[in-house]
């Protein structure tokens, strides 16, 4: 994954795997997201979009979790070039 | 609660009281993720011996139960559901007040075995405020099926806690974590807490902010003071407000220490010492896990059936369609076979007032029995069975975890309207699919951690169909609109959401403007809840609604009896309709014995008629009938008379006591109490009932002011009396508009 490109949680397509390089919230939203397991190094897949394509389901360690766009913009991830 | 259960104390009092007991038995605290199997642990564990509560001050569910290890009772506390031990949410608060300052013995730690990292999380947190801990790896068997397997010695070794694994469907291991909790809370040294490093830059403010609180003596709490120490560096609200408290000038140095720390953070990792805390964390929750303490062996992946029944469920297009034909099937179910025990529990009352008329002399105790205690009651408990029907299937599309797919799916959607898609589930529990109760799910607004969507969801769900409406629309569909019952009650439906969600706009980008919260959620695996499961939540439920009956309501029909039973006609009033009586019944006395049929009858209806005019004369001249009349002027645009007026005002009481008031105000204008029929039967005979008055009534019902108690708990819930007062009067002008233009289309489409 060394030759990897960094791209926003919202710009990953459905099945596409990716690691989670930064976490850029702060406050209660970055909290949320850290305390639900979503934090720097950690392997997440979409696996889903609800019907108007917002909020964005993602698989990571065994776990099925739904944020929406607006809050996937805070997270950055590294996929496979 | 009584003050003994409120007390199981951290302190040592005066009766001998010990840290760690309630009432004599040691006090376990169980904790654990939502989703984990906590729920039915508690169940299987404690049995039907359960207390449901509040936590003081807060509407956040407390369950207390006794369970029985080692031959010895123990006291069960069921904390809520939560992820993390911050201050993110009312539940958060409310597991970290209890274990701070109610100390129990243990904590048994439920994890979901087959997320473990995710799980641990929680558990790490508890080890650092120092409760001596049994982490129980549930589920165990979907854990082994999907190839996991667990070193729980070594687990066990890293956590310094014993690790047992359990399956709470089957029972498996869950004697074995009470005993063990049992044993650990002897231990003094489970008390000290985990010390987890936190990195160099951290770990010396740590240190420094330690040993000064430690210096000053003010942390009095049950847990070490590192963990203090730590949600301080954590930037926690609750915690540094505590601490200004204490000791402002103490607060002021720290305080000073910890921006230092966050501005060097900051401008070297760009992040803050919250998310460094929680890196170091989750490191050694990996660091534990690593070098084989989990394996998996094979490809299974435990969530592969979850998927594919996601890949329908909420498929874009099939999704919303199913979801809709869920909500509607729910309907079908719960009315069709609904009917048959609601026949019964009918049945029952009709013939219980039957025998009273038999047994009571006539008079003013028979018609406080038979009229407003019987007919009252019996109004009421006759809807138990749709209740328990109903939160039968509530139960089950929580459990499975299909409710949290609505969520998700209707997230975007609540959004655009200023809300959450958390609002659905206090949405849904206050009536959106019908059945629900105000009361749970303005209790329910407390997941939503944005006050602005919190007030906008509190304040429009009351318009849901609640389950004391429900016989509101059934009675009227009944006899209105026969043979379409499901069609009314899913316009009825339809007619709570646009309107909750129209009004929650508006209100939105009037009076609650403001920005929208973080809607990360989990959407749990799909399960088959077990019977057992769905079968308590039902009952809590339906005893919920049962002693809501016997209580506020039962009185409401006492009180509502007694306005249309006094002031009574007097003498000089009644005379001229009495004697009207007897004229009527001397002609039919008179008639000769070889009077034809026609003749008969035409003399008995006149005595009919006569008797009818002194019932409505009598009732006009009651409390009751006084307001009604009053407001008659005022609401014969929308199309109800006084009956229905008073029914409205008792309403408000609770909204079951509209039928059971309508009840008592056309069977008291009934001539014989004997030969009263339903009340279904008698609305149908009455001129001055359509079918544009019942779709005015019914939508008046569905939007105007809430109960009482629930007007009561949204004020708790909003914090303020004008919210109540809002609720009541913007709510019942609202309903007004609706039901005049109703009526009034009503009238043009059906003549």
């Amino acid at each position: 994954m060394a030759e990897g490109k960094s791209i926003g949680l919202r710009e990953m397509k459905e099945g596409q795997k990716g690691r989670i390089l930064r976490i850029g919230a702060d406050g209660e939203l970055g909290r949320r997201i850290r305390d639900m397991g979503l934090i720097p190094g950690v392997e997440v897949e979409v696996v889903g979009h609800a019907p108007l394509r917002d909020p964005v389901a993602l698989r990571l360690s065994g776990v099925t979790l739904a944020l929406r766009n607006r809050e996937a913009d805070y997270i950055s991830v590294e996929v496979k070039a | 609660m009584s003050q003994a259960q409120q007390t199981g104390s951290a302190k040592v009092r005066g009766g001998g009281t010990v840290l760690g007991y309630a009432e004599g038995r040691p006090r376990i605290a169980l904790a654990g993720n939502p989703n984990c199997g906590k729920t039915t642990a508690f169940n299987a564990w404690t049995g039907a011996r359960q207390h449901v509560g509040n936590y003081p001050g807060v509407t956040v569910e407390r369950k207390e139960g006794v369970a029985h290890a080692r031959g010895q009772a123990v006291h069960l506390v069921d904390l809520p559901g939560t992820y993390s031990l911050t201050a993110y949410s009312m539940e958060e608060v409310v597991v970290r007040r209890e274990l701070t300052e109610n100390a129990p013995l243990a904590v048994i730690d439920m994890a979901d075995a087959s997320a473990l990292e995710r799980n641990l999380y929680l558990t790490v947190q508890l080890l650092e405020m120092g409760q001596p801990l049994v982490l129980a790896l549930n589920m165990m068997d979907e854990a082994r099926k999907a190839g996991y397997q667990i070193d729980t010695a070594r687990l066990s070794r890293a956590l310094a806690s014993p690790v047992v694994e359990t399956v709470a469907r089957s029972g498996e291991g869950l004697d074995a974590a009470l005993s063990a909790a049992l044993e650990i809370g002897h231990s003094e040294s489970a008390r000290k807490g985990l010390r987890i490093s936190y990195g160099s830059d951290l770990d010396p403010v740590l240190g420094s902010m330690e040993r000064q609180i430690t210096e000053a003596g003010i942390w009095k709490g049950a847990a070490p003071v590192r963990w203090f120490a730590v949600k301080l560096l954590e930037g926690d609200a609750e915690a540094w407000s505590q601490l200004q408290a204490a000791d402002s000038r103490l607060e002021a140095v720290l305080r000073a220490e910890y921006n230092t720390v966050a501005a060097h953070i900051r401008s070297t990792t760009g992040t803050s010492p919250e998310a460094v805390i929680s890196d170091y964390r989750y490191g050694f929750i990996r660091g534990m896990l690593k070098d084989g303490v989990i394996t998996h062996v094979g490809n299974r992946d435990r969530l592969a059936l979850s998927d594919k029944l996601d890949k329908v469920l909420v498929n874009p297009l099939l999704g919303p369609i199913i979801m809709l034909a869920v909500l509607y099937l729910v309907f079908q179910v719960t009315f069709v076979i609904g009917a048959y025990p609601q026949g019964w529990v009918e049945e029952f009352f009709g013939w219980l007032g039957e025998i009273s008329t038999a047994v009571l002399p006539e008079g003013l105790v028979q018609s406080l029995v038979v009229d407003g205690l019987i007919a009252g009651l019996g109004g009421i408990l006759s809807f138990v069975p749709l209740v328990l029907i109903l939160f039968a299937f509530v139960a089950f599309l929580e459990d499975t975890g299909y409710m949290a797919r609505m969520a998700y799916m209707v997230d975007r959607i609540f959004r655009a309207f200023g809300l959450h898609g958390n609002s659905m589930m206090a949405y849904i529990t206050a009536g959106g699919i019908a059945g629900g109760c105000a009361i749970p799910g303005a209790m329910a607004t407390r997941t939503l951690r944005s006050p602005k969507e919190k007030l906008a969801t509190l304040l429009t769900l009351p318009y849901m169909p609640c389950g004391a409406k429900l016989p509101v629309f059934l009675l009227l569909a009944g006899v209105f609109f026969p043979g379409s019952e499901a069609t009314v009650m899913m316009c009825m439906l339809l007619a709570g959401w646009v309107s909750a969600l129209i009004i929650a706009r508006l209100l939105r980008s009037t009076i609650i403007r403001g920005e929208s919260t973080p809607f990360v959620m989990e959407l749990p695996p799909y399960r088959l809840p077990t019977l057992r499961a769905i079968g308590i939540h039902c009952w809590e439920r339906a005893w919920m609604y049962i002693r809501k009956a016997g209580t506020v309501l039962l009185a409401a029909s006492i009180l509502i009896w007694a306005a249309m039973t006094f002031p009574q006609l007097d003498e000089q009033a009644a005379a001229p309709y009495e004697a009207a009586i007897a004229a009527a019944e001397e002609k039919l006395e008179a008639l000769p014995s070889d009077a034809s049929e026609e003749m008969r009858a035409a003399a008995q209806s006149e005595v009919d008629q006569a008797r009818q005019n002194l019932a409505e004369a009598e009732l006009q001249n009651t409390v009751g009938g006084r307001l009604g009349m009053a407001l008659e002027p005022l609401t014969s645009p929308a199309g109800f008379n006084w009956r229905t007026n008073v029914g409205l005002v008792s309403g408000i009481a609770a909204k079951e006591a509209l039928v059971s008031t309508l009840g008592t105000a056309y069977s008291l204008g009934e001539v014989d109490p004997e030969d009263a029929g339903s009340l279904a039967e008698t609305l149908a005979s009455q001129p001055d009932w359509s079918r544009a008055n019942a779709l005015s009534l019914m939508l008046f019902v569905l939007l105007y002011s809430p109960c009482f108690v629930a007007l009561v708990v949204i004020k708790n819930e909003a914090g303020g009396w004008r919210w109540l007062v809002f609720s009541l009067v913007f709510n019942t002008l609202l309903a007004y508009g609706v039901a005049v233009v109703a009526y009034h289309v009503g009238l043009s489409v059906w003549g």
